[in-house]
């Protein structure tokens, strides 16, 4: 490593209408290397990715490889230097073929006929060479999540490339698909193909780096070993502060529940049986963690929950009182509160503004309506009081809030669902591609929430969030309840075998000493 | 409908309709070939305008502008033809007239993202403006194109009336379609065709230029366009009037969706639409059903109704279609 650095950025600097992205970046990635760098969203990861892999174009300085000086004018020129990226959203056309996919752009072909027998042919051997799981002839939108990686990472490979870019590829991934990425990382970087790795996981970056840049606000700000360092000291340079600790939580929950759902079956989009019999009770103050692999239900559980999809059969009953199904104002007007998975597509009006989206749930009443009118005043003003209470950055209340970041997003929801009396908040992925600041803060509004005695459904893929907030956990597995237990008397492992899909027959008795 | 039922429906449909030519050619030759040339006939502008429709479609960028690039196509092609007299001159200025407001579609839709909508309606309220505007009273008929016959292949039964003893723009249509066909899913153009319309960013990320490819694709429609407008002044009619098009550049739009986006599915969904059509004006002269001519006139709406009503729900669209392309 100790040779001339493979691609090298001196004071490279990017600006987007006058705010400073990527600051005076002076950086080296050696050859063989995998070089993990953190950041905050906003801290000019991706600019920076983007600059090296050809789509930006750097306002200042210079990037070399191999010691020479090169503009990029387009990805294509950046792929010819053997630089390949896979971008945290896959760019994969869903209904071409695997192979269809890894040879665009690249065709093999004589007089512009495709030569597909060929394509196979490669597509096949990069994937024997690699034991990749994926068929040149499966169609990506038959691909699970971990697979489509596959394939974009092939079509780095059928590009011959030397140096790979990840931007945070384990986000979408179960556990096992990560350790089988973190497994084609190290074969890759072994044969000399450098590794850029994207990551907020502290965990991962520990465990597979093996040089870690932090960045803050568009600037570097320290290089280092992972022998060097520890995820507490990494945390407090990415986010320039000591993270606070947060007292232990004080008390238990009472035993009083506050909302029970029996015996609830729900089909999932195509007819098929998503939920079976579930079951589930909450107590005041309390938070049930419910933890799983991504698509074993949770998603149509949690719209059931809320009214967003018919239910077959089953019963709901909050604070004593029965409550219907497929009704989510009624369910609002009862004290249900949503943070839904995908908050683009549900949780906010994009177009709309901020201080109209956090009226989304009250706007028809007073103070913010009257006969019919609204009461622009009002909204304003709360608006101004939610951003200030929730520290939402970067915003007044008529900014359309698909213009905010989506930690700020995801304030701006939590501020319209907890500004009324809630009984019941169910939150589902509520920190999923949030920064450290953010996350932190989201999980402190939930503890705040169970404070005041509502319960509170977290429904989450990330075991940490899961462990650190829960009082009591259930794991869902292909739409069953595979387990509940109690916090303290459960392991990561245990939770995490049944997840997927092991079994255990402590079940019973840990269900029975709650 | 999964498609495999789909799959059979069709098969059934094209099944009845091969049997049902083949008895009617067994008890009355002429009139069936009457019938078919003229649907065949018919069909031409139709497919044109489809295939126009699904190169755009494929790269992305909806053309609701068909109409227009048509009106502007047939007027051209009617105007040269009148000054140079030369026909074949007349159909390349036709063509080119057609490309010409493709890339003025492109420059609106790709390069300013404008909504696709608004810039295909501008296309086809100026066309109708420009058109209007220039048309010189008194000049009323130019030269036609004239049918030809493909020695030997004309000579077949059936089969060749119908294909190889036609108007020239018919006949290089129906090879074209074949063409455009293995052009779209067997070649790099088509390949990169359809990425730009799938996922524009996934064609950007692996050096491709979208906007080169958009533009292209949709100037190459726009010439098909302008030859279907041709076909309808200099080959069907021969004059020009302002309401020639009267509305084909539409039903070619539904042509191509009840086609699936392909060239041989839009082929074959023009033919069916301009079957009943012919057939609804053979009937009309029939003596031996009595069925009043307001009811036989509904035979194509009819078909349109019921076609959109079986297939169009799941006929998916390329995925990134209508959506305007940013970079940076």
């Amino acid at each position: 490593m100790a040779d001339e650095p493979f691609i090298q950025l001196k004071q490279v600097t990017k600006r987007f209408a006058g705010v400073v992205a990527n600051d005076h970046i002076d950086l080296a990635f050696h050859r063989g290397e995998i070089h993990s760098i953190l950041g905050e969203n906003g801290a000019g990861k991706s600019t920076l990715m983007n600059l090296l892999s050809g789509l930006f174009r750097p306002d200042e300085g210079e990037i070399l490889v191999n010691g020479r000086s090169i503009m990029f004018k387009s990805s294509r020129e950046a792929i010819k230097q053997g630089i390949g990226m896979v971008h945290q959203h896959f760019m994969l056309v869903n209904r071409f073929t695997v192979a269809e996919n890894i040879i665009l752009g690249q065709e093999p072909a004589t007089f512009g006929l495709l030569h597909m027998k060929k394509a196979r042919e490669k597509v096949r051997q990069i994937s024997d060479a690699y034991d990749f799981n994926v068929h040149p002839d499966d169609r990506v939108e038959n691909l699970s999540v971990g697979q489509q990686q596959q394939v974009e990472i092939m079509k780095a490979l059928y590009r011959d490339i030397s140096f790979l870019i990840l931007d945070e590829p384990t986000a979408v991934l179960t556990p096992s698909e990560s350790q089988a990425l973190f497994e084609i990382m190290r074969t890759l970087s072994k044969q000399g193909v450098t590794i850029i790795f994207i990551t907020h996981k502290l965990k991962e970056v520990m465990a597979i780096a093996s040089r870690i840049t932090v960045m803050r606000k568009g600037a570097v700000v320290t290089t280092c070993l992972p022998g060097e360092t520890d995820e507490e000291e990494l945390v407090s340079v990415m986010i320039g502060r000591k993270p606070e600790k947060r007292e232990e939580k004080k008390e238990n929950p009472s035993d009083r529940i506050i909302f029970e759902v029996s015996n609830l079956n729900v089909l999932n989009d195509v007819g098929i049986s998503a939920i079976k019999n579930f079951s589930l009770s909450v107590r005041e103050g309390e938070i049930v963690g419910i933890a799983g692999v991504q698509g074993n239900g949770q998603t149509e559980l949690v719209e059931a929950l809320t009214g967003n999809r018919p239910v077959q059969s089953g019963g709901m009953v909050l604070d004593g009182d029965k409550m219907p199904f497929s009704n989510p104002r009624r369910l609002i007007e009862n004290g249900f509160g949503h943070v839904p998975e995908d908050r683009l597509k549900h949780g906010l009006v994009l177009s709309f503004s901020v201080a109209d989206n956090q009226v989304l749930c009250s706007y028809y009443k007073r103070p913010y309506a009257r006969s019919g009118i609204r009461n622009t005043k009002a909204i304003l003003e709360n608006s101004q009081k939610l951003i200030r209470e929730y520290d939402i950055r970067g915003t007044t209340p008529h900014t359309p809030s698909g213009h905010l970041s989506g930690g700020n997003q995801q304030k701006v929801i939590l501020s319209r669902e907890l500004n009324r009396e809630l009984k019941l908040l169910i939150a589902s992925q509520p920190t999923r591609g949030l920064d450290v600041g953010a996350v932190q803060s989201v999980h402190e509004r939930l503890s705040d929430l169970r404070e005041t005695g509502a319960g509170v459904i977290l429904v989450s893929s990330d075991l940490d969030e899961i462990f650190s907030l829960s009082d009591r956990i259930a794991v869902m597995y292909q739409g069953e309840v595979a387990g509940e237990f109690l916090k303290e008397t459960v392991t990561r492992e245990l939770v995490g075998n049944l997840m997927g899909g092991g079994k255990t027959n402590l079940t019973k008795d840990h269900v029975s000493s709650s | 409908m999964n498609t495999s039922a789909k799959k059979i429906v069709y098969y059934f449909i094209s099944g009845t309709l091969i049997l049902s030519v083949f008895i009617s050619y067994f008890f009355n030759a002429p009139v069936t070939i009457a019938v078919l040339s003229s649907a065949i006939r018919q069909s031409t502008p139709l497919v044109l305008g489809a295939m126009c429709g699904l190169i755009g479609e494929r790269a992305g960028v909806i053309n609701i502008g068909i109409e227009g690039q048509m009106l502007f196509g047939a007027f051209t092609g009617f105007i040269v033809s009148i000054w140079t007299g030369n026909l074949f001159l007349a159909v390349c200025a036709g063509m080119v007239s057609g490309l010409l407001l493709g890339l003025f579609l492109g420059f609106m839709a790709v390069s300013l993202h404008v909504d696709q909508i608004i810039a295909g309606t501008v296309i086809n309220i100026a066309a109708v403006g420009v058109c209007g505007y220039f048309y010189p009273t008194g000049l009323s008929v130019s030269n036609k194109l004239q049918a030809m016959s493909i020695p030997f292949l004309s000579d077949i039964p059936l089969i060749g009336p119908l294909f190889f003893s036609n108007s020239p723009i018919t006949m290089v249509t129906i090879l074209l379609v074949f063409f455009l066909q293995f052009m779209l899913f067997r070649s790099t153009w088509g390949l990169r065709t359809r990425a730009s319309g799938e996922h524009p960013e996934a064609a950007e990320t692996l050096g491709l230029n979208v906007y080169t490819i958009r533009y292209s694709r949709l100037m190459a429609g726009g010439a098909l366009a302008g030859l279907a407008g041709v076909f309808l002044s200099l080959e069907a009619v021969g004059t020009f009037e302002r309401n020639m098009v009267n509305g084909r550049g539409f039903i070619a739009l539904a042509v191509m969706i009840f086609g699936r986006w392909t060239p041989i599915g839009s082929w074959g969904a023009a033919l069916l639409f301009a079957l009943t059509s012919a057939l609804q004006t053979q009937l009309q002269f029939s003596d031996t059903l009595h069925i009043p001519h307001q009811f036989t006139g509904m035979l194509p709406y009819l078909m349109t109704v019921f076609v959109i009503a079986v297939f169009m729900k799941r006929n998916n669209p390329p995925e990134a279609l209508g959506m305007p392309f940013e970079k940076d």
